[in-house]
């Protein structure tokens, strides 16, 4: 190796590792931190007696969505709010009787499950449980 | 010699003395604009500049007032609009200027293009071109979460989900654009710095290379132009007789964007809330309209992928294909007098346009 492209050799490695040390740190800044959840397992969502019949609501687990739902029969049912498709928070119709996603069209039987539309994939299912008259909603065992 | 004159006269010769200035007047001057029956398609590009120009100035003026948190985004625009003095003119001056240049700056592309002045020597002023346009959607999508509003919130959600499907990087894409898993207060801050530093940053340097190209090159002349002797041509110079043209038609598209913002002035909305459902009507700007009603169209699984995946890498590979035009169209123009360019050019405004339309009927 002759003396230039010995010079050469050392100013390209010294430069590449100047250029790593500089974008190694901004690139780590950029990512967000984790931020550690309360590990939510259950949460309240109010009195069974005060939840009409074929009507459905959003509650907070955590920072989840979750929709509870009433079905005509009078039983509960909750599943992840999240659509499947593009992320956006999902509805009851209670004239389809059905979970609905406004953005894209989609729709979910009251099981969770995918029927029509863009979503992929069926709601995440949750546990309701009935603690005399106030309602619980869990992650599935 | 007029007495003013003689100072003007004076004041530039102590700069050029000391800066030698006559080479960029120089610069300035040597430029000329062929006079043809499309002449019209050159201030396409300058009044986009213009509009820009006026989002820098309302843009600093909101930046005054505007809190980019989760608590003070919304109320904050609120009090820009109801309670500073002219706030409301500002914030829609903002956001029709900020539509408007998006506007001009596809009939400035779509123009360059049926024109073909993207071949030789001006592949690079093209492909700047394209990657301001990106910059421009970027300043778009940006700046509708900043209201913090309801549908801009869905809208955002959507957006970078779509980000998401992108094979590879899309997740940590999502994750880095999001500030986290999901839209909150952190998305906010992060599409402030975006729209305010980053892009702005990246915007001004490439304009600036644009224009130069330009400058340096001079106008393009269609074909049946540059066919005819020099003697059949028309010509004025770009500066001080272009300039001055386009600066008539600025105040012109000032008037317009100023009679926009006082007559239909922009709303508002519902404040953003995390935990409701996403309301009938989310839509994003009209200008992502055409790929956001694409995706809607696409059903969940075409063969074993999945719909948006595929209709988001298809997109991804028609952007790359219409910024790398003039290394390609030579190719299948042939001899430069076929007209497939033109029929592709055509079909994509008609896609563009009939999905748009369907967007907002549906």
């Amino acid at each position: 190796m002759d003396r230039r492209s010995f010079t050469n050799f050392f100013l390209t490695g010294g430069l590449l590792g100047w250029l790593g040390s500089v974008l190694y740190p901004v690139i780590s800044y950029l990512r967000p931190p984790h931020v550690p959840e309360a590990d939510v397992n259950v949460v309240k969502a109010g009195l069974a007696s005060e939840f009409p019949v074929n009507s459905g609501q959003i509650v907070k687990f955590g920072r989840k969505p979750v929709i509870l739902i009433r079905t005509d029969t009078g039983s509960f049912r909750a599943l992840s709010a999240t659509c499947t498709h593009l992320d956006c928070i999902v509805q009851y119709r209670t004239d389809l009787k059905q979970i609905w996603c406004a953005c894209h069209n989609g729709l979910y039987d009251t099981t969770g499950r995918n029927i029509s539309g863009p979503p992929p994939r069926p709601l995440e299912q949750y546990q309701v449980n009935l603690v005399g008259d106030e309602i619980h909603v869990a992650r599935m065992a | 010699m007029g007495k003013r004159r003689r100072i003007g006269l004076g004041l530039y010769r102590w700069l050029d003395a000391r800066f030698h200035i006559t080479p960029f007047i120089d610069f300035m001057r040597h430029k000329y604009v062929p006079v043809h029956r499309h002449t019209v398609w050159y201030y396409m590009g300058g009044v986009a500049l213009f509009l820009f120009l006026v989002q820098v100035a309302s843009g600093i003026l909101l930046v005054l007032y505007y809190q980019p948190n989760q608590d003070g985004a919304y109320d904050s625009v609120r009090f820009i609009t109801t309670k500073v003095q002219f706030g409301w003119l500002v914030r829609s001056v903002h956001s029709w200027s900020a539509n408007l240049m998006v506007f001009f700056v596809f009939v400035h592309m779509f123009s360059t293009f049926f024109t073909r002045a993207f071949r030789k020597p001006r592949e690079l002023t093209w492909v700047t071109g394209f990657v301001l346009l990106a910059l421009v959607l970027g300043f778009g999508f940006t700046g509708y979460l900043l209201p913090w509003n309801e549908l801009a919130y869905f809208a955002t959600k959507v957006g970078t989900d779509i980000m998401g499907a992108v094979p590879l990087i899309g997740e940590p894409l999502k994750v880095l654009l999001r500030g986290g898993e999901d839209v909150t207060g952190a998305t906010l801050t992060r599409f402030y710095a975006i729209h305010i530093a980053i892009i702005p940053a990246l915007f001004t340097m490439l304009l600036g290379l644009h224009l130069l190209f330009v400058q340096r090159q001079g106008m393009h002349e269609p074909e049946y132009v540059a066919r005819l002797p020099k003697e059949r041509k028309t010509m004025f110079p770009f500066f001080p007789n272009f300039l001055l043209r386009d600066t008539l038609l600025w105040l012109l598209v000032l008037n317009v964007v100023l009679y926009l913002a006082v007559f239909f002035p922009w709303e508002l909305g519902e404040e953003a809330d995390l935990f409701a459902s996403a309301p009938e009507g989310i839509r994003p700007e009209w200008y992502f309209m055409f790929m956001f009603q694409t995706l809607k169209l696409l059903p969940a699984h075409v063969l074993f992928i999945e719909g948006e995946v595929l209709g988001i890498v298809g997109f991804g590979l028609m952007g790359l294909a219409w910024m790398l035009v003039p290394f390609w169209e030579r190719a299948i123009a042939g001899d430069g007098r076929a007209r497939w360019p033109t029929l592709i050019g055509v079909g994509g405004i008609v896609f563009i346009l009939v999905m748009t339309i369907w967007g907002y009927l549906v």
